[in-house]
């Protein structure tokens, strides 16, 4: 039975429908962006988790020189291990036809049948190699996708300087092969980097690696610890050429979707609650006046007998029926975008299936907010109005007390009557004033951090393809070798400029801190691959210490002139003691630059390098890739442009893409809030508005009164927004920030005069419409009520 | 005969439309001269307010015309209609309609600072006896102070016809007479035509012209020969 109140509820909410739509929007984008990140986060981590389970990816891989296979059995024997697989692992070049660049890849041994213990692939077409047939080989998929091969297909490969043909039988994708990018690159690229699976007895013979591995995947017992089970493979492998084992923290793939989940999982922490905040400040203005403008009906249903309670329980039904509304409509929003984003991210990780888990604590947090919000903007007003008796409340309120708040003769004296009034309103209401400045600015703030943000994307490319690598091309030799390569490279007539570098894999330690990466060494003064001070000023490279990038030093706890211990994880695998001679400001992972000579003199190893940059003459490029190709010492080349479009793939489909819902959400929210506080102002001034109309003022004299608030309240928004936003622009930079990139905070002139424009068309569009409103205002009507 | 300030040809007015419509005013037909003081009375709904809104600009009539002076309301824009309520009339209503963030003084300057040939906001305070009263705010005023300071405003331009919407009508009857005296001494002392729409039948004693109004229509137009002072209004 639906009693008298409640009928008046259902008809209260379809007379306000409008006003009660435009909240509830507001609410749901909040609740949107609660639900559909927070779900994706749980979606990746829970697919990631289930994936390595199945396919049993391993704990802790480690590498060594060769080691006869008996080995495995001590591994096996080693407290907290779980299960051991030995496996041959080898560097590979892909010859493809039609290819100008040779492409490299990784191959793999894996038992026939696919019978093994640790890091099982699973195959998406096509079958495994046979025994016997030691030319069948399966392929990623993700490569094979990118060249359009197909299993039937054939390419050659040269592994260990001998060129061998191959016949794909099978696709596969892998656990460990979630994100690929070539060697030496941070950023994934699906067409550059190969990996090949190959029998068993292809891989010993290739490697001359019979009766033995060279790379053992472990698994932890369950329950077991990590670090002592990797301090007691070191050891026992030690005698093996071992370079130091790892866990699944610094496998290359793994490591890099940590990032992204972790970088998305930062921003659906920071973000949505920023968004939520307005929506609440939002909800809470708008309700509060609703409820001050039932003021009759309230005091007319005491009147009647009914009590506080149960009045109070009627406007509370009402507004939480609107923000039950919108945090309901904010719920399926979160999870239609949620399963469309699920999509894009299918095809960014190579997980073989991806399913959108809702995140319950997503909804009750969304619900909960805007519920509360809501609530606590209606109690405020509530409590005011029941403290009336009803005859007072039905009657006109008396005028509003302006004699408290001041004259301010001196201010006011010039100034005409109209203008007085706007002014006065602001003396009289400082804190309502305050929430329409404050609302305002949170408006500004969200356009300026937004607006920051992909000038921060732009700019990160810029820098990262433009000021720090000036050159074309890079060249990855098989091994570090004697730098008259580069004289040879240098020969080359099309080739105009050569700088040569060395990269060596290291373990940087600080105390307990310490970082999986590598070293590149380069000349002195480079020109063509430079790190940079924040000015943009190169630093030259120190032969006794290194300069590290920003993110590396913050990872590492280290400033300028403090040491840290470099242990390099090859050749001679020396222990070195460096110095932090500079920081740069970097883009792209974490790297740590050092002097050429400085560093091979600390291995040992003179006149060295692994890779080099080059300048090449543009009309040329393609007989200089294939001349590259030829020499036997070249392991791959990378050109920048190809990298530079694989970054903003990366950018546009990584965590990095939720700029672009944020900006429009920041734009939705920003005109809602302009809009509401100028409808709220018109709302309270209508009468005002209609008695200078009846005087003899035109629409737009009396509408001055009006906008002249509203100008003014958004003037005094734009500096405190401009401020604020610059503060919520470090926020979100920091957000979108992870190890693969770092998003610089860049404030161009334009940032603020952009973010300003935003607000202020806001304010001219909300103007506008409440103008209109004002011209079809109703004089008689509006002289005649009481308020 | 004096110049007539209003007239009307077979105004209508119609709110709504089928069977809803409600029909305010059913064919007025008028002529009201200059410098008098009207009175309209008539129940509720009975069309006198309407009428008061289509003279003063604030509605428009469904059908028929209406003048001022030799001015044709019903073909002004709203534009005109704005300038003809700036430059001519002034507005009294039930709820004063003071800006509350205005003080008194402030409060009729809002009006002397667009008009052509005001008298001052101090001349005009002292007419309705606030002369004391100018710099206080309207939270500081009583209800009667308030309409005061409101017919203060209206008259402060100077304007040829003051339009009165139950202006007692928030008002005790003490104040009532002497916001009624105010009007009476302002049609007195400056000649303007003052029209007071009203249900107090008592209002009628102290017009020159009583017009009553029943369902949308003039029932009768009467001249009173004998008028009383404001003061002398048995209510």
């Amino acid at each position: 039975m639906v009693g008298p109140l409640d009928r008046k509820l259902i008809r209260d909410l379809w007379r306000m429908k409008g006003q009660a739509v435009a909240i509830a929007v507001v609410m749901a984008l909040g609740v949107m962006m609660q639900v559909m990140m927070s779900g994706l986060v749980s979606s990746l981590d829970e697919t990631r988790r289930g994936y390595y389970e199945r396919y049993r990816l391993a704990d802790i891989v480690a590498p060594v020189t060769r080691a006869p296979n008996h080995v495995l059995h001590q591994i096996a024997a080693l407290p907290g291990v779980g299960a051991v697989e030995g496996r041959v692992s080898g560097a590979a070049l892909i010859d493809l036809a039609g290819q100008a660049v040779p492409l490299q890849a990784q191959a793999l041994s894996l038992p026939y049948e696919g019978d093994t213990a640790l890091n099982a692939i699973r195959l998406e077409a096509g079958r495994l190699f046979e025994r016997g047939r030691p030319d069948e080989a399966v392929l990623l998929d993700s490569f094979a996708a990118a060249h359009g091969l197909r299993p039937g297909d054939t390419l050659s490969a040269t592994m260990n300087g001998a060129l061998r043909a191959f016949r794909i039988t099978g696709l596969a994708r892998a656990p460990e092969f979630l994100y690929t990018a070539a060697p030496g690159e941070m950023v994934p690229d699906d067409s550059r980097f190969g990996v090949l699976w190959l029998s068993p007895a292809t891989m010993e013979a290739a490697f001359d690696m019979d009766g033995a591995f060279n790379q053992a995947l472990v698994g932890l017992a369950r329950g077991a610890e990590e670090a002592p089970v990797i301090d007691a493979i070191d050891r026992l492998l030690d005698r093996y050429g071992a370079t130091g084992a790892f866990g699944r923290e610094d496998m290359f793939s793994n490591r890099f979707v940590s990032e992204e989940i972790d970088g998305l999982r930062d921003s659906a922490r920071a973000i949505p609650p920023i968004f939520m905040a307005v929506a609440a400040f939002l909800l809470n203005i708008v309700i509060a006046r609703m409820v001050q403008a039932e003021r009759e009906e309230i005091g007319l249903l005491k009147a009647f007998g009914y009590r506080s309670g149960e009045i109070g329980l009627h406007y509370l039904k009402l507004v939480l029926a609107i923000a039950l509304l919108g945090a309901l409509l904010g719920c399926l929003l979160g999870v239609a975008a949620g399963r469309g984003m699920v999509g894009l991210y299918l095809q960014f990780f190579k997980f073989p299936f991806l399913v959108f888990r809702l995140e319950p604590a997503a909804f009750a947090i969304g619900i909960a907010v805007s519920v509360l919000a809501a609530t606590a903007g209606g109690a405020i007003v509530l409590r005011r109005i029941f403290a009336l008796d009803p005859a007072e409340a039905m009657r006109p309120p008396a005028p509003a007390d302006y004699a408290s708040a001041g004259r301010w003769r001196g201010l006011t004296a010039w100034l005409d009557q109209p203008s007085r009034m706007v002014l006065r309103r602001f003396t009289r209401t400082p804190f309502r004033m305050a929430g329409a400045i404050i609302g305002i600015t949170c408006g500004m703030a969200l356009s300026v951090g937004m607006i920051t943000i992909h000038a921060g994307f732009a700019h990160a490319i810029e820098l990262s393809f433009e000021v720090m690598d000036r050159s074309e091309a890079q060249v990855t030799f098989t091994h570090a070798v004697s730098d008259k390569v580069l004289f040879e490279l240098q020969s080359h007539p099309s080739i105009t400029r050569v700088e040569g570098r060395r990269d060596v894999p290291v373990i940087l330690r600080n105390g307990r801190q310490s970082h999986r990466g590598s070293i590149t060494a380069l000349p002195h003064d480079p020109v063509l691959y430079r790190a940079l001070t924040p000015g943009l000023a190169p630093i030259p490279m120190r032969d006794e210490g290194l300069v590290l990038s920003r993110a590396l030093a913050n990872k590492l706890d280290l400033a300028v002139g403090q040491s840290l211990t470099v242990e390099v994880r090859e050749g001679a695998q020396p222990v070195l003691d460096l110095p932090v001679a500079a920081i740069s400001d970097t883009v792209l992972g974490a790297p740590a630059y050092m002097a050429l000579d400085g560093l091979n003199r600390a291995l040992g190893e003179p006149g060295r390098v692994s890779g080099a940059a080059l300048l090449l003459d543009e009309a040329e490029a393609a007989a200089v890739y294939v001349w590259l190709k030829d020499l036997p010492t070249v392991a791959g080349v990378s050109l920048k442009h190809e990298q530079r479009v694989a970054f903003e793939e990366l950018m546009d489909q990584g965590a990095g893409w939720t700029r672009f819902i944020m900006s429009a959400i920041a734009f939705v929210i920003t005109f809602g809030i302009v809009y509401n506080a100028a409808r709220i102002a018109l709302a309270e001034r209508l009468r005002d508005l209609a008695s200078l109309r009846v005087i003899g003022f035109s629409r737009g004299e009396a509408a001055y009164v009006l906008l002249g608030e509203l100008g003014i309240v958004t003037l005094l928004a734009l500096p405190l927004g401009a401020a604020l936003g610059a503060g919520l622009s470090h926020l979100l930079a920091a957000a979108y920030s992870s190890e693969i990139y770092t998003i610089p905070v860049v404030f161009h002139a334009t940032t603020f005069g952009s973010a300003a424009l935003v607000v202020i068309g806001g304010a001219l569009v909300s103007g506008l419409l409440v103008k209109r409103d004002v011209d079809r205002a109703d004089l008689v009507t509006a002289l005649k009520t009481r308020d | 005969m004096a110049q007539l300030a209003y007239r009307a040809e077979a105004l209508t007015r119609t709110y709504g439309e089928g069977a809803s419509a409600v029909h305010a005013l059913r064919g007025v037909d008028l002529e009201l001269p200059a410098g008098e003081v009207v009175v309209l009375l008539g129940p509720s709904g009975s069309g006198k307010s309407t009428l008061l809104n289509i003279l003063g600009g604030l509605d428009r009539p469904s059908s028929g015309r209406a003048w001022f002076r030799e001015a044709e309301l019903t073909a002004m824009s709203d534009r005109q209609l704005t300038r003809y309520r700036r430059d001519h009339l002034g507005f009294i209503f039930q709820f004063y309609n003071l800006m509350p963030s205005l003080t008194a003084e402030e409060n009729v300057e809002l009006v002397t600072e667009i008009a052509r040939d005001p008298m001052t906001p101090a001349e005009a305070l002292a007419l309705v006896g606030l002369e004391g009263r100018r710099g206080h705010f309207p939270s500081q005023m009583s209800g009667g102070e308030q309409q005061r300071v409101a017919i203060a405003r209206a008259v402060a331009k100077q304007p040829d016809v003051l339009l009165c919407d139950e202006p007692t009508g928030a008002l005790d009857s003490t104040t009532g007479r002497e916001v009624l005296g105010v009007l009476q001494h302002l049609n007195q002392s400056l000649g303007t035509t003052v029209m007071i729409v009203t249900h107090a039948a008592a209002t009628a004693a102290m017009a020159d012209r009583v017009i009553r109004f029943a369902d949308g229509a003039i029932r009768s137009v009467e001249t009173n020969a004998s008028k009383l002072r404001a003061e002398e209004i048995e209510w």
